[in-house]
């Protein structure tokens, strides 16, 4: 089912949106917030720029973006899958908790801030380009990849990667010399078992985006974790 | 009980938007206009705003004083006042349209004025700082007389409402700039009124702020020793006065006007490699520390034939460029850029603190 937004509010939107049972295309996105918030079911293709808190609360359904997306990407998604075939802004997976987010161009500031993890939910976001500053910040649970595929000057992440970082994990391809992380997390070089545990979801990145999996696999490798159970132990009180 | 606004905190928001041709090719107000409307959420229609450059070339020697009055008693009294620190070569009221979604509007003028020679003589101060200190006697001294725009051959354009009411309003089709600003505001600690709505000018000076600036007081008092008043009730004000002393007082470029409230940590300082560039934002944060200007904001400063967009140094709000031929275009949101341009190219997210700075070609404006 295909349907022109152009013009209508994110409340019309999204109830023409839940009015079908089928898989949906929307044309004509400019803007619209909170498009398929909390959905389980569906395939939902965007042409257009959708607004702010594009699949927050997602819950099962995907939504493929033709173009970029703006701030706040999958805001608390529990599951289902986000896929923008171009850039996104601030804030992507804003305390996230399950379900993947692919994005085949750069990432804005604080991708994955707060992404968190329970048993089998663990959130998977991959970031095809380059990120912003504060990536990770905060984050509980959960995976970050970071491939650094865009043609930009750019470093591969911006300032201050793993602020806060208490949980989960981040990926970082490439060389990775000039990029200063905080105390409460270490990086090390990832090894044969790391790089093979990737391999499902950079082989579903691939096929989503029409890329070589040898190319990216053909590289070094970061990871970078908190340091310990309790990297904040003595900060203001022994625990 | 129902709290009037201004009682009662409302959370942030705010939308920013700008377009710029650097060829100086004129554009209506329309489609400035229509880059609002995808962003109408951000605000809550207590405050919407534009500022043009270039609308009046006829009038382009004289600095253009738009005004708002309480009542024609407080205009009247105005201009006497006026008369004795200028020569108005022009003054009327500013054209708008009865529309339902603008009321209570007040008296709103527009007096094209050139310092009186003699004037400037006896107090032996170029004219750029003698309208700047008169704007801010009127605006301190002079009740239910509000100076909202003092720059040559620019104008703002401001009130109560939704900004895509406001540019209906004030009939902005009818201009033609080679450089818009938009506003679209969502007071968070402060009133909405006609006087507090974006943009914030002095001279040809103008700001569109979404934020909220934490170091606002610190900024203010170190500001005030300079001759400047903060009479609007909200932190923008302030942004206004310090880009005017950094830039026209202190002669800085607008890169460093930008280092200087946008600074970067002393740990990114001390990691720069470039030893002349560390050195200036060494001394910069350290000769204006009570500027730096902490809190969220994204900002553009527009002047007489150019822009400057900017974020705070964490970059706590979201900011756009595009490009499509000659023009450039700054938003909140890309939804806002594709709305003036569908077809732009080069979509960035600028770095907090990273300025972007566009010009119009020399003799084009």
């Amino acid at each position: 089912m295909l349907f022109d937004v152009k013009g209508l509010d994110h409340k019309t939107l999204n109830q023409k949106v839940r009015s079908f049972d089928t898989n949906i295309t929307i044309s004509g996105c400019c803007g619209q917030r909170f498009i398929a918030a909390g959905m389980k079911d569906k395939h939902i293709t965007i042409n257009g720029i959708p607004g702010n808190a594009l699949g927050a609360y997602l819950d099962g359904a995907t939504i493929e973006v033709n173009g970029n997306a703006q701030d706040a990407v999958g805001d608390t998604m529990n599951d289902g899958k986000i896929i923008i075939h171009g850039s996104i802004g601030d804030a992507a997976g804003y305390a996230m908790r399950g379900g993947k987010i692919y994005i085949q161009g750069d990432a804005g500031y604080r991708a994955g801030i707060h992404m968190k993890a329970y048993k089998d939910k663990i959130p998977v976001m991959i970031i095809g380009g380059k990120a912003g500053s504060f990536l990770g910040e905060y984050q509980a649970g959960g995976i970050i990849m970071v491939l650094g595929m865009s043609h930009t000057e750019r470093r591969i992440v911006g300032n201050f990667p793993c602020t806060g970082m208490h949980g989960g994990k981040i990926i970082l391809r490439g060389n990775i010399d000039h990029i200063t992380f905080p105390k409460n997390v270490c990086a090390k070089s990832a090894t044969e078992e790391d790089i093979e545990s990737l391999r499902p979801e950079l082989t579903e990145f691939c096929e989503v985006f029409g890329c070589d999996i040898k190319k990216i696999i053909n590289s070094e490798f970061t990871v970078v974790t908190p340091d310990s159970k309790n990297p904040y132990e003595q900060m203001y009180v022994a625990n | 009980m129902n709290h009037i606004e201004g009682q009662v905190r409302i959370p942030s928001g705010c939308a920013i938007a700008a377009v710029i041709s650097k060829d100086g090719n004129k554009m209506t107000g329309e489609k400035i206009i229509e880059s609002m409307k995808p962003m109408h959420d951000r605000s809550n229609g207590l405050g919407g705003g534009f500022a043009a450059y270039g609308i009046y070339p006829e009038y382009r020697e004289f600095y253009a004083l738009h005004m708002f009055f309480n009542d024609r008693a407080s205009r009247k009294n105005c201009e006497g006042v006026l008369k004795e620190y200028f020569e108005i070569v022009k003054s009327e009221i500013i054209p708008t349209r009865k529309i339902p979604s603008i009321t209570d509007e007040p008296i709103i003028w527009r007096y094209f004025v050139a310092p009186l020679r003699s004037m400037l003589v006896n107090l032996q101060l170029d004219e750029k700082e003698y309208v700047t200190r008169s704007v801010m006697k009127i605006n301190t001294e002079m009740p239910g007389a509000y100076v909202f725009s003092s720059g040559k051959n620019m104008g703002t354009f401001k009130a109560v409402g939704f900004p895509e009411d406001v540019g209906v309003f004030y009939k902005l089709e009818e201009y033609e700039a080679y450089s818009w600003t938009a506003h679209g505001r969502y007071p968070t600690n402060t009133p909405g009124w006609w006087g507090g709505a974006h943009p914030f000018t002095l001279l040809d000076y103008s700001i569109v702020h979404n934020g909220e600036i934490s170091s606002y007081d610190a900024n203010r008092r170190f500001i005030e020793m300079f001759g400047y008043k903060c009479t609007l009730q909200t932190d923008t004000e302030v942004i206004t006065y310090i880009m005017d002393y950094l830039l026209r007082v202190q002669k800085l470029s607008l890169d460093e006007a930008a280092s200087v409230i946008a600074a970067p940590f002393w740990s990114t300082i001390a990691a720069k490699t470039d030893i002349s560039e560390k050195e200036k934002l060494k001394y910069l944060r350290t000769v204006f520390p009570s500027l730096l200007i902490t809190g969220p904001f994204s900002i553009v400063l527009g002047f007489n034939g150019g822009l400057m967009a900017l974020n705070d140094r964490l970059k706590l709000r979201s900011m756009v460029v595009g490009e499509k031929d000659d023009k450039v275009f700054i938003a909140s949101e890309e939804a806002a850029i594709r709305m003036m341009e569908p077809d732009a190219e080069n979509i960035v997210s600028p770095a907090g603190g990273e300025a972007v700075i566009v010009k119009v070609k020399d003799g084009a404006y």
